[in-house]
């Protein structure tokens, strides 16, 4: 043995540990001297009455719920089942060997993907009564709102699950085929269902996007038993001349959004480990 | 002749006895410019085990999954039960409900237990209900020693046990013949002895069986007929006494030699 046993020799002038405790100390002390500044200079009795404020917040129940919350939801759900069925579709018609039905579903998808999703809203909204005179979409505005949720989803959708079927090995196929299922059947009953237990974490969060994107539907022109979450925080805060009606609202977005952000994670991480 | 046509449920062509279950004639694949199998002509007799030898690339599999076509052939012909799946009007999903195929990597469906691998395709395709398929289940995965892993999803499921699974699956169909494809390649060799078994006895209940593979006691002792096929044509074929022990070719002597000592160290 000629090679010195690696030891961590104190340094020069200061150990490592010491080193570290230092600079991990100046991060924490430079935190709390931030966070100890805005607060100094924040006017708090002012904050927490604009939006904080406890008896505005109070007075916003249940309607915040039943009204705005209960809309969203209805959208979300609404624009996620419109998409995904749409998005099954696309996904068939791209992997089809006709190449019309190909050429379709990529249009489709380029098209929807790179328009912004209020153009959409606004041209579902107003652009299909004006251009079917006396049709409306079933459902008046919410119906509308969910239409254009749901066509922008099937864009996005669609590529999904597109990776989705195409990561079914193909033996998968071959093995349904071979035991006499025909190419319709093989794909419903063994490799769509594979197929979306891929997707089901995109999926989750594809319907976080859909909430959120809800939002939108205020530029529909609403009515008032039709306000959205963010119509309807919006609304109370002009009337009260007050924020906390937003932050509400806010607070909702978050009770729906987090757990299922949360969720997907979970589902991804599930099966990054191969468990059923 | 019959079931071509009709998804009117599976027709059974009357039993032409004598007929051979597999009859391949001037069979030829290419894949491009690529042609791995130039002409093939040879027939598997009901309840006949005829094992296909060959180094990789011979093309031994195409032609297993030219008699099921899921390759579709160049030029030829292959009947089978007295239909000609070639033929390009026949119901080919018909027609493949009487070939059972058991694949290298088992191919079941992850997403269901070993009981819904061996029930789905009777129910989607044969239309059986559920008690039906069920019971033609479980006595299938009882005949390949399964009966305590119904439940069991394939994840969880050791790759001979996989397979055997998969052979119950094939089985569940009633086949007129059963096609294996390298069926243990993918095992560990310690399991390779439990699928070799199940195996053996389907051929000892009268099974016609079209095997490809590399075990050579099996070929030896299970098969009627040993193919040994090399750069896409059938080089020599017959018992496999003669072929494995006393072949006529060149190719064939040099192959076996290196698969029976592949360290190359023999006498």
């Amino acid at each position: 043995m000629t090679a010195e046993p690696l030891k961590a020799g104190p340094a020069p002038g200061m150990s490592r540990r010491r080193r570290r405790r230092l600079v991990l100390g100046g991060q924490y002390g430079a935190f709390v001297v931030v966070v100890a500044v805005l607060a100094a200079l924040a006017d708090w009795p002012q904050l927490q009455d604009n939006f904080a404020n406890y008896g505005k917040a109070k007075g916003l129940f249940p309607e915040i719920l039943t009204v705005g919350l209960r809309n969203t939801v209805v959208l979300t759900a609404l624009g996620f089942a419109i998409g995904l069925v749409l998005g099954l579709v696309l996904a068939l018609m791209r992997l089809s060997s006709a190449a019309p039905y190909r050429w379709t579903a990529t249009a489709y998808i380029e098209v929807f993907r790179g328009l912004p999703l209020l153009l959409i809203f606004v041209f579902v909204g107003f652009g299909v009564p004006l251009a079917f005179p006396g049709r409306t979409v079933p459902g008046g505005t919410t119906g509308a709102g969910a239409l254009a949720l749901g066509l922008v989803a099937a864009a996005y959708m669609a590529e999904t699950i597109r990776a989705g079927i195409e990561a079914v090995p193909k033996g998968q196929m071959e093995a349904a085929r071979s035991l006499g299922m025909p190419y319709g059947r093989a794909m419903a009953s063994i490799v769509i269902p594979q197929a979306f237990r891929i997707v089901i974490p995109p999926m989750t969060n594809q319907l976080v996007l859909l909430c959120k994107d809800s939002s939108l539907i205020m530029f529909l022109g609403i009515s008032l038993g039709g306000r959205d979450l963010t119509k309807f925080g919006r609304d109370l805060a002009g009337q009260l001349g007050n924020t906390t009606p937003i932050v509400v609202a806010g607070v909702c977005y978050l009770i729906i959004t987090i757990p299922l952000s949360q969720l997907a994670r979970w589902l991804e991480a599930r099966q990054r480990r191969g468990e059923r | 002749m019959s079931a071509r046509k009709g998804p009117g449920g599976p027709a059974e062509p009357a039993g032409d006895a004598g007929a051979a279950a597999i009859e391949i004639r001037g069979l030829r694949k290419s894949f491009g410019d690529n042609e791995v199998l130039s002409g093939i002509d040879f027939h598997v007799d009901a309840g006949e085990v005829v094992c296909v030898i060959g180094p990789s690339g011979s093309g031994k599999s195409t032609l297993l999954r030219c008699v099921n076509l899921l390759e579709e052939p160049s030029a030829g012909t292959v009947r089978v039960a007295g239909a000609e799946v070639t033929d390009p009007d026949i119901d080919i999903d018909a027609a493949r409900r009487r070939i059972g195929m058991v694949f290298q990597s088992f191919n079941l469906f992850p997403h269901l237990t070993a009981l819904g691998n061996v029930t789905i395709a009777q129910r989607k395709v044969l239309k059986r209900d559920r008690a039906e398929a069920e019971r033609v289940a479980r006595a299938n995965l009882e005949r390949v020693g399964l009966a305590d892993k119904v439940a069991e999803y394939p994840g969880r499921l050791s790759g001979g046990q996989q397979q055997r699974v998969a052979i119950a699956r094939a089985l569940a169909m009633d086949p007129r013949v059963m096609l294996f494809d390298e069926p243990t390649s993918a095992l560990d060799p310690e399991l390779v002895g439990d699928v070799l078994g199940v195996m053996r006895e389907l051929a000892e209940d009268g099974m016609t069986m079209l095997v490809v593979t590399h075990e050579m006691s099996f070929a030896r002792e299970v098969a009627d007929r040993v193919v040994f096929m090399d750069g896409g044509v059938v080089v020599e074929e017959g018992p496999p006494s003669r072929v494995l022990d006393d072949p006529e070719h060149e190719r064939t002597r040099t192959f076996l030699a290196r698969v029976l000592d592949p360290a190359g160290q023999g006498p």
